[in-house]
């Protein structure tokens, strides 16, 4: 077995299949879990993607939103046991992987259109 | 009981532990190891554990290790033979093969390995000297400049500068062992270790 084999089988079991496909500019809402005392709930998170780093078990996609007028931000491991589930609600149409341009911008110059 | 193990570094990657946080490992192939010497005091001059890990081809195999091996009664030809200084080796026979099973998950160890070769390296990589500015009109970037004071009218020695980097034995401290698979003689420790991957290592038990 090749040293690349090895590290791949290694992490197999926490790599998830049922991901969907996320780019930058998609809308995305992660359903987070949270643990209080010994409580499991969950908790929703809706943003843009503004980034999609790394591959393999390491790949993360950045979320921004803005709530009550501050800007927040987000990121998560995709294969994290931490996250329930991924859900695109909307395709965004963008011309760059990583769309840091937008923390400058707010309301209608924040504006991404949609990928038909 | 041997207080530590050969094996042969894989790579890094990363896994998820209970409490979901991302930890980077490195994932290290150890054992199984096979007792090949047992060193005594009075004819050795001190007390130690040798043994051996891995495979190499058989028609690498020498003659004298052969006879080394074949005195301990093993035929494969293992391609590395260490030895562990111990206080006492009762309790362990020519032969007698250790795993990973010598360790468990949560355990605290070191890990020793011969460190990435540099080649020839200035003073800026090997030991951090400042440089001097990109800008501001400067010609030199990276040069060691002075070498001491003109007092002496000499150069001190074990002056710091350029030079070959690298390949030196390291003992990576304070390593953890996050998860075991005893299956595939496979050992996930929190953290990196010394080496290119392939790189052959010794795990060591931190309390013996």
């Amino acid at each position: 077995m090749s040293k690349q084999a090895i590290l791949e089988s290694v992490v197999a079991a926490n790599i998830k299949t049922d991901v969907p496909e996320i780019w930058p500019g998609d809308t995305v809402k992660v359903h987070v879990k949270v643990r209080e005392g010994n409580k499991e709930r969950i908790q929703l998170f809706e943003g843009t993607c503004i980034a999609v780093k790394h591959g393999g078990i390491a790949k993360t996609i950045t979320l921004r939103k803005i709530t009550s007028g501050v800007g927040v931000e987000r990121t998560f491991p995709i294969h994290s046991p931490n996250v329930a589930r991924f859900e695109v609600t909307r395709r965004g149409k963008v011309r760059r992987a990583k769309l840091y341009y937008l923390r400058g911008k707010v309301g209608k110059e924040a504006r991404i259109k949609e990928r038909r | 009981m041997l207080p530590g193990i050969l094996g042969r570094k894989i790579g890094m990657t990363h896994i998820f532990n209970d409490a979901g946080k991302m930890v980077p490992v490195t994932v290290v192939e150890a054992g199984p190891v096979y007792v090949t010497q047992l060193k005594n005091q009075e004819k050795d001059g001190y007390t130690a554990i040798q043994v051996g890990y891995g495979d190499a081809p058989e028609r690498k195999l020498t003659f004298p290790k052969f006879g080394h091996l074949k005195k301990a009664g093993l035929t494969k030809n293992l391609r590395t033979l260490r030895e562990f200084r111990v206080a006492k080796t009762d309790g362990v026979e020519l032969g007698q093969e250790f795993d990973v099973s010598l360790f468990a998950e949560g355990e605290d160890v070191t890990v020793t390995g011969v460190s990435k070769g540099r080649g020839f390296a200035g003073g800026v990589k090997r030991y951090h000297f400042k440089g001097q500015h990109m800008t501001h009109g400067f010609m030199t970037h990276r040069r060691p400049l002075s070498n001491g004071a003109t007092g002496p009218q000499r150069v001190f020695k074990g002056k710091r500068g350029p030079g070959r980097m690298g390949t030196d034995t390291v003992t990576q401290k304070g390593l953890k062992i996050v998860k075991i698979d005893a299956e595939r003689n496979l050992l996930l420790i929190d953290g990196s270790v010394p080496g290119p991957n392939g790189a052959a290592v010794t795990v060591n038990k931190v309390n013996k």
